[in-house]
């Protein structure tokens, strides 16, 4: 919990229109490394807008982004990836006719020559799996069409994990399983956290979220209405802060979050 | 007595240890599978095919139930030397025109107009060949440059205008049929004797040359199969037992050298005639475009990318592969063999005409490819598929003839089976979606 250190990933001062509608106002945010940083918020509140921001698919009107304490700009989804910042979407990007180690390098596959080299690949997608303590699933070569939900999941975040990703943002990666899955994943992710990994980890559900993060940043309509370290709040402070942008002296000042409005 | 007794001690606890390790090996990832025993893989395939993954089964089901059926009807004539040369060349363009729509239907799509973009091509070819006076190669070359184009202006339209490919092959289905007819006139028919391009369906090779070939071949199989065992093995990585390899490698060598010897069998009608026979000169080429198609499907980053954008092209295109350049390519690949099957179906009828194509020859070889296990639903099939069903439907149709079917009945026939190859495909998807696979 080194507060202290560099972030591996910092949002100062962000705003994004589109046409006439600020989508984000000033939203800082600071994602460290080996910690997990919870975003949350009411649906509209601008989670998908930031997270988009950052992968470079939309461009930011203004503010700073730092990455390991270094100004970058972040034109396209190419320039995050090439940063280290790998982005897990909620409907998973996997292909079912391909296995494990196929869809872990889809789009990037290593080569000899003109071929692929099947062995070179094979073995990095099972050492990432193994770095991962990863327990549920049997072979790289399985078809991903016959894993379960958890596994998919387990994959499409070692798919991020495989290209020395510094910073991991996973969307909603539990909002579909089941418990015992639901329980894998957020392992994982809480080993994410532990190789040094940043993690932002978005989520509904508070359960996880007090589970997992070590930090929790909740936007309310398109603001930052409290950046907190886990044990400073409770569930029910984290709830008010989501629907209303204010609980108790935490929060946006009522004629901000009035204003928002 | 005294030995009996401690056994149950002894066995007893081993069946508990074993389990334990099993459910290890099941949860610890370091632990994977990689070795398989030839039981573990045997069973791995029962689980496979009852789970909908039927693979080359249905297809070498049908091919022995067809032999079997049409030698009992005509055993005198259908497992003849002479029929099986002819069978086999009658399979050359419908398999090739198959090998082409592998790679559509790998995408899900569909290329209605190939049969007659392989007449349109062949169109061309002879227009150049006779009129022209043009040598082969210029007029083969112009063939397959007009197949690029077919396939380009098809990709183009289906990638970037989004128009549904069915409803774009099916506009050029009939454009070009006015396009042949054009090129050739009304009623017209374009003879073609040049020498080299005769050769492919008509003339057989030297038998020490088709020897050399099939016995290169298996060498070559077993080469790649066996060296790629041993890398995998001495690496560690996921592999089939070695049993299971060597089996593979037997049976491709019994088809290829089982296949040479008969062809090689001297076909003369009496015995004072001069030697007859010898492997088509077509087969060959077919040989060679499975090789390149299965080297380019399964070993390069481009086939990888064909079947994860016929898989999901949303997690394609999020990888950073460029959808519409796999769309556009395979449109013209589809089109590119459909060219070479043109001009090997004008090499065996000896010339062109406008209706070259049209017909029931897209069925055909939509049918091959189902039949040999490619989805008309995307992402899965092999350029194999092509063979094994062009085998089929070459098989019914030269059987169908030699029982003197009528018209009527070969048409219903061929389409009960292509309709019959697609329920099983459908069906299988159905198996596969249902038991998560």
């Amino acid at each position: 919990m080194s507060d202290n250190g560099t972030p591996a990933l910092e949002l100062a001062g962000i705003n994004k229109s589109f046409g006439a509608i600020h989508v984000l106002h000033d939203i800082d945010l600071a994602v460290y490394p080996g910690q997990v940083t919870a975003l949350v918020g009411d649906n509209g509140a601008g989670k998908s807008t930031l997270i988009k921001c950052i992968a470079g698919i939309h461009p930011i009107d203004s503010g700073q982004v730092r990455f390991n304490g270094k100004p970058v700009s972040i034109s396209g989804p190419r320039d995050a990836a090439d940063l280290g910042i790998e982005i897990v979407y909620q409907d998973l990007a996997l292909a079912d006719n391909l296995d494990i180690a196929q869809n872990m390098f889809l789009g990037r596959e290593r080569k000899k020559g003109i071929v692929l080299d099947e062995a070179g690949m094979e073995q990095a997608a099972r050492e990432t799996l193994a770095r991962l303590s990863v327990r549920t699933v049997k072979s790289v070569r399985q078809q991903v069409a016959s894993l379960s939900g958890g596994q998919r999941q387990t994959v499409a975040i070692a798919k991020a994990v495989l290209w020395e990703s510094k910073v991991v943002i996973l969307d909603e990666p539990t909002a579909a399983l089941g418990v015992a899955q639901t329980r894998q994943v957020l392992d994982l992710v809480r080993r994410l956290a532990e190789t040094g990994h940043g993690v932002v980890l978005i989520s509904h559900n508070m359960n996880d979220v007090f589970e997992v993060a070590d930090r929790i940043t909740c936007l309310y309509l398109g603001r930052v209405a409290a950046d907190v370290k886990r044990s400073e709040v409770t569930h029910s402070q984290v709830v008010e802060l989501i629907t209303t942008g204010r609980s108790g002296d935490l929060g946006l000042a009522p004629s901000t979050a009035a204003e928002s409005i | 007595m005294s030995t009996e007794t401690p056994e149950p001690n002894v066995v007893e606890p081993a069946p508990e240890k074993r389990a334990a390790t099993a459910t290890l090996a099941d949860s610890d990832f370091s632990a994977d599978t990689r070795q398989q025993t030839v039981s573990s893989a045997l069973s791995g395939y029962v689980v496979k095919l009852r789970s909908g993954d039927l693979g080359a089964l249905p297809a070498v089901f049908g091919l022995v139930v067809l032999i079997i059926l049409f030698y009992g009807l005509r055993p005198e004539t259908f497992l003849s030397k002479g029929n099986i040369a002819n069978l086999l060349v009658q399979a050359l363009p419908v398999t090739i025109l198959a090998m082409g729509l592998v790679f559509v239907l790998l995408l899900g799509e569909i290329d209605l107009s190939a049969g007659v973009a392989s007449g349109a091509c062949a169109a061309v070819m002879g227009k150049l060949l006779v009129d022209g006076g043009q040598p082969w190669y210029v007029a083969v070359l112009a063939a397959a440059v007009t197949g690029l184009v077919i396939g380009a202006a098809i990709g183009a339209l289906v990638a970037i205008v989004r128009i549904p490919s069915f409803v774009v092959t099916l506009a050029l289905f009939l454009g070009l049929q006015g396009i042949a007819l054009k090129l050739i006139g009304e009623g017209g028919t374009v003879p073609v004797h040049d020498k080299v391009v005769y050769a492919l369906a008509n003339k057989y090779m030297p038998v020490w040359l088709g020897w050399t070939i099939a016995v290169v071949c298996v060498l070559l199989f077993a080469a790649v199969r066996l060296l790629r065992w041993q890398r995998q093995n001495s690496k560690g990585l996921s592999n089939q037992p070695l049993a299971l390899v060597v089996v593979q490698v037997v049976l491709v060598a019994i088809a290829l050298l089982g296949g040479a010897y008969i062809l090689n069998l001297n076909r003369a009608r009496t015995p004072l005639a001069p030697f007859f026979g010898g492997i088509p000169w077509g087969v060959p080429l077919v040989a060679v475009l499975l090789i390149i198609c299965t080297f380019v499907l399964s070993r390069t980053a481009y086939g990888r990318h064909v079947y994860a954008v016929g898989g999901n092209a949303e997690a394609a295109r999020r990888a950073g592969i460029n959808v519409n350049r796999i769309r556009m390519s395979v449109f013209m690949i589809g089109s590119l063999l459909a060219a070479i099957s043109g001009i090997v179906a004008a090499s065996r009828l000896n010339s062109v005409t406008p209706d070259a194509g049209a017909g029931n020859t897209l069925l055909y070889a939509v049918g091959a490819a189902v039949i040999g296990g490619t989805s008309l639903f995307g992402g899965k099939g092999k350029a194999r598929d092509a063979i094994l069903g062009g085998l089929v439907i070459a098989i019914i149709d030269n059987g169908l003839g030699l029982l003197g079917a009528k018209a009527y009945a070969n048409y219903l026939i061929t389409g009960g089976f292509l309709l019959l190859a697609a329920s099983i495909d459908a069906l299988a998807r159905r198996r596969r979606s249902a038991t998560g696979r």
